[in-house]
C-alpha cells in the first residue's frame, strides 16, 4: 500500500469501529478506533494532523475545560475545529477527533501530560497552551518535576509554536523557558505545595502576596494560594514578565486594556481557564473582542457543573481529581449552605492510593451538612471526622444524594464533632439542590445514573461521555 | 500538660498526605482533653522544639534537601537523644536511616537515628495495599497503602515494626524499623488515621499515662473494609494461579 492509502484504509478503520464500539455499548467511541487506525498507521496522527492548524492545551488542572473554551473561541474565525471533546486525551482520542474532521479543519486538542512532548515534536503545533502542574494520581505519575523537565526538552526545539503558559506556576514556568515564542499569562495559581522548590537549582522559590491559606488542621502551611505576586528565587529564577494578566474579573492586555470577564462558569479556576484559552485564541490570530464574548456563553464542560436529575432530586455536578481541584470547589461552595455529596473512588483512573483526602482542607466544610459516599466512603469518613464535619456515610451515590436532600431539614446524622444542635427538623423535606463534588470515575458513574435537566449545549452536540 | 507535635519540613516532605499523622494526633490528644498544638515546621527555618515530630513522604530532590537541612540542624538527634518520639514515613524513614539512595542511585548520609540502610530496589515499584502484623503485641493488625522504590536493610540496633502479611514493606519480609521511640514505617493512608492504635502509643509516650479510649466506629469500619479488601484479592490470585 501507498502511505495515502494506508493513511485513509486507516482513518475508515478508525470512524468504523468507533461507531460499532458506540453502537454496541463497549466504550465511549473514542479509543478503540484510534487503536484500530493506528495499528494500521502507526504515523496516522502526523498524517491526519498535516495542513492543519493545531493548538494542543496541557497541565494537570483544568485541560478538558481549557479545551472546550478554546475551541468555541475560535469557531468564528477559523471555522469549528477538531476536538477531543470528551476528555480522550491520548493518541487514540487525537486520531479519533481528526479522522472525523474535514480536510484543513483547524484542530484543538487537550493532551495529557505525559504525552505532551511527543506531540509537540511530532506534530510542530502552531500554539501550546501549559496551564499548571501539580500532584495526580501518585501511584501513577511520580514525579511532577520530571514531567516538567520533559515538558521543557521538547519545547526546547518547537521553533514554529507559541508557548501560552501560565506564568504563576514556576514548574509551567520552567519548563516553557526554554521556548523560542513563549507568551506570559498571568493566571494565577491556587496550590503551591509543588511550588516551592525551585526547579532550576533545588533553592527555595517566594512568593510575594503568598496569603499563606490554611492548610489539614486548619494551620498555616504548604499548598496556599499566590496571588498576582512576584515570585523568584536566589539563582535569578523567577516570573517572567507578562504579556497579558488576569486581575480580579478583568484580563488586562499588554497595552493596558481592560476587558471584563462574565463568565456563565463560576469560579477562580475558571476565569484562569478562560484567559488561558483567550491567550490561545490570540496566538492563533483570534482578537480578545471576539474570543471573550463567545467564552462566556459556556456554560458546562463534559458535565462539569451541569444540573442534573438524580434519584427524583436536583443535584449540581462538579469535579476535582487532585487537591489542587479539591481546593477550588471548596472555596466555590463554602460560602453557600446548600447541602453536600462528596464522592470518592480509588479506581485505576482516579489513582488507587485515597490518601491525598489529607492535602485537602476539608476543615472548611465545618458547620455543613455533607455525605460521604462512593466506594472509598470510609477514607473520606474518617478524614471527615478528623476535620470535626459532621457528616453521614451512604455508599452508594443515588441514596447518598437522596439522604443530602432529605436530610436538608436539619436532621442529619452521626456528628463528627462539635456541631451545635440545629433546630428541629423540617417534617416535610424542602425542595432543595444538592452540590455533589467527586473525583474522576465517582463522577462519571453517578453522570450516568443521572438525567439531563436541561438542555445543554455539550449534550446537543451528541458527545456527552457518558452514555 | 501540653503536647506539641512538630510536622517536619512540610514544603519538601508532604507528598503523599502524610500531613494527616499531624491531624490525628492532635485530634485524639485534644478529644481527650489534652491541651495540643500542631506546629509545621518549614525547611527554611531551624527546626522548633517539640513533644512529637512527624516525617512524612516525598520526592528524591527534596527528600535529599530535608536530609541535609536536618543533619545542619542538629535540633531532631538532640530531641531523639532526650526520648523524644518520632513518626517518619516513606522518605522520612530513610532519612532517619544510616543512609538512603539518591536520584542516581548513590548513598547519600542520612541522621543515623534508625540502624538502617536503604538502596534502590531491583524490580517493579511496590505500589499497592500493604498489611504487617506488629512485632509489639499490644497493637493490632497494621494497615496502609505503600509506594516507594527503597529496599530497606536493617542493622541490629533496629527492630523490626511487623512482619508483612501482604505486600513488601522493608523488601525482607518485614516492615519498618523501631529503636526506643522512633518509629520508621513505609505506610501511608496516612498511617495513624488506619492505625489508630499506633498515634495513641505515639500520644502515651509523652504523656506517660494510659489514655481513655476513644469511639473509633469510623476508623474501625475502614480498617475493616481494607483488610478485607488484601485479603479478598489474595484469595483470587491463589484461585487464579491453581
Ligand atoms: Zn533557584
Amino acid at each position: 500500500m501507498t502511505t495515502s492509502a494506508r493513511t485513509r484504509a486507516a482513518v475508515l478503520a478508525t470512524t468504523v469501529v468507533n461507531a460499532l464500539s458506540r453502537r454496541f455499548g463497549a466504550g465511549s467511541g473514542t479509543v478503540a478506533g484510534g487503536h484500530a487506525g493506528l495499528a494500521l498507521d502507526p504515523r496516522l496522527l502526523e498524517h491526519l494532523a498535516s495542513n492543519r492548524r493545531i493548538a494542543l492545551v496541557s497541565g494537570t488542572n483544568g485541560k478538558t475545560t481549557t479545551t472546550r473554551l478554546l475551541a468555541v473561541a475560535v469557531q468564528g474565525s477559523l471555522g469549528r475545529p477538531a476536538t477531543n471533546a470528551t476528555g480522550s486525551n491520548m493518541p487514540t482520542g487525537h486520531v479519533t477527533a481528526l479522522a472525523g474532521a474535514p480536510p484543513g479543519a483547524p484542530a484543538v486538542l487537550e493532551v495529557d501530560e505525559g504525552y505532551l512532548p511527543g506531540l509537540v515534536t511530532s506534530l510542530s503545533p502552531e500554539v501550546v497552551v501549559l496551564l499548571n502542574l501539580s500532584r495526580d494520581q501518585l501511584d501513577r505519575t511520580n514525579e511532577v518535576r520530571m514531567v516538567a523537565s520533559k515538558w521543557r526538552a521538547a519545547l526546547a526545539g518547537a521553533s514554529r509554536t507559541t508557548v501560552v503558559a501560565n506564568a504563576d506556576d514556576p514548574l509551567v514556568v520552567w519548563a516553557a523557558s526554554s521556548a523560542p515564542h513563549p507568551y506570559w499569562v498571568g493566571a494565577g495559581l491556587e496550590w503551591l505545595a509543588d511550588a516551592v522548590g525551585c526547579p532550576a537549582c533545588e533553592g527555595r522559590i517566594t512568593f510575594a502576596g503568598s496569603s499563606g491559606r490554611s492548610g489539614p488542621g486548619g494551620r498555616g502551611g504548604p499548598g496556599g494560594r499566590a496571588g498576582a505576586g512576584l515570585w523568584r528565587c536566589e539563582c535569578g529564577f523567577g516570573r517572567p514578565s507578562l504579556d497579558v494578566r488576569l486581575e480580579d474579573d478583568d484580563v488586562v492586555l499588554a497595552d493596558g486594556r481592560r476587558v471584563r470577564l462574565e463568565l456563565a462558569l463560576p469560579g477562580r479556576f475558571n476565569r484562569s481557564n478562560a484567559a488561558m484559552a483567550a491567550a490561545g485564541a490570540a496566538a492563533l490570530g483570534v482578537p480578545w473582542q471576539e474570543s471573550l464574548p463567545r467564552i462566556a456563553l459556556v456554560e458546562e464542560v463534559a458535565g462539569r457543573f451541569a444540573v442534573v436529575e438524580v434519584g427524583g432530586c436536583t443535584a449540581r455536578m462538579m469535579l476535582a481529581k487532585n487537591p489542587a481541584g479539591w481546593r477550588e470547589l471548596l472555596d466555590l461552595v463554602c460560602p453557600g449552605d446548600t447541602p453536600l455529596v462528596v464522592g470518592i473512588n480509588a479506581r485505576i483512573a482516579d489513582g488507587r492510593d485515597p490518601s491525598w483526602l489529607w492535602d485537602v482542607p476539608f476543615e472548611r466544610l465545618r458547620g455543613r451538612m455533607v455525605v460521604a459516599t462512593g466506594e472509598r466512603c470510609r477514607d473520606l469518613s474518617v478524614r471527615l471526622r478528623y476535620a470535626e464535619v459532621a457528616h453521614r456515610t451512604v455508599r452508594d451515590p443515588v441514596a447518598a444524594v437522596r439522604a443530602a436532600h432529605i436530610g436538608a431539614g436539619g436532621a442529619l446524622g452521626r456528628s463528627g464533632g462539635d456541631r451545635a444542635p440545629g433546630p428541629a427538623p423540617d417534617p416535610v423535606p424542602r425542595p432543595v439542590s444538592v452540590d455533589f463534588i467527586g473525583n474522576y470515575t465517582a463522577f462519571s458513574d453517578l453522570m450516568a445514573r443521572a438525567c439531563a435537566r436541561r438542555d445543554a449545549p455539550d449534550a446537543r452536540e451528541g458527545s456527552p461521555a457518558w452514555t | 500538660m501540653d503536647l506539641r507535635i512538630v510536622v517536619v519540613h512540610p514544603d519538601l516532605l508532604g507528598t503523599y498526605g502524610d500531613g494527616g499523622n499531624g491531624v490525628v494526633l492532635l485530634q485524639r490528644a485534644r478529644w481527650r482533653g489534652i491541651e495540643a498544638e500542631l506546629v509545621d515546621a518549614p525547611s527554611d527555618h531551624a527546626l522548633p522544639g517539640g513533644d512529637l515530630y512527624c516525617l512524612g513522604g516525598g520526592e528524591d530532590a527534596a527528600q535529599t534537601a530535608s536530609a541535609h537541612r536536618l543533619r545542619e540542624d542538629g535540633t531532631l538527634a538532640a530531641s531523639v537523644a532526650r526520648g523524644v518520639p518520632v513518626l517518619a514515613v516513606c522518605a522520612g524513614y530513610q532519612t532517619l536511616g544510616r543512609s538512603f539512595a539518591a536520584a542516581d542511585g548513590r548513598p547519600l548520609p542520612g541522621l543515623g537515628l534508625l540502624d538502617v540502610v536503604t538502596v534502590k530496589g531491583a524490580g517493579p515499584r511496590p505500589v499497592g495495599e500493604i498489611l504487617a502484623e506488629p512485632c509489639d503485641p499490644g497493637l493490632p493488625v497494621l494497615t496502609g497503602f505503600e509506594n516507594h522504590g527503597g529496599h530497606t536493610a536493617r542493622g541490629v540496633d533496629a527492630a523490626p515494626l511487623a512482619r508483612v502479611l501482604s505486600g513488601v514493606g522493608n523488601g525482607d519480609g518485614t516492615e519498618g524499623a523501631i529503636t526506643g521511640k522512633v518509629i520508621g514505617t513505609y505506610l501511608h493512608g496516612p498511617v495513624l488515621a488506619r492505625n489508630p492504635a499506633l498515634a495513641d502509643l505515639l500520644i502515651s509516650w509523652v504523656t506517660g499515662a494510659p489514655l481513655a479510649p476513644l469511639d473509633d466506629a469510623e476508623e474501625q469500619a475502614l480498617r475493616e473494609e481494607r483488610i478485607a479488601a488484601v485479603r479478598v484479592r489474595r484469595q483470587l490470585r491463589r484461585a487464579g494461579r491453581s
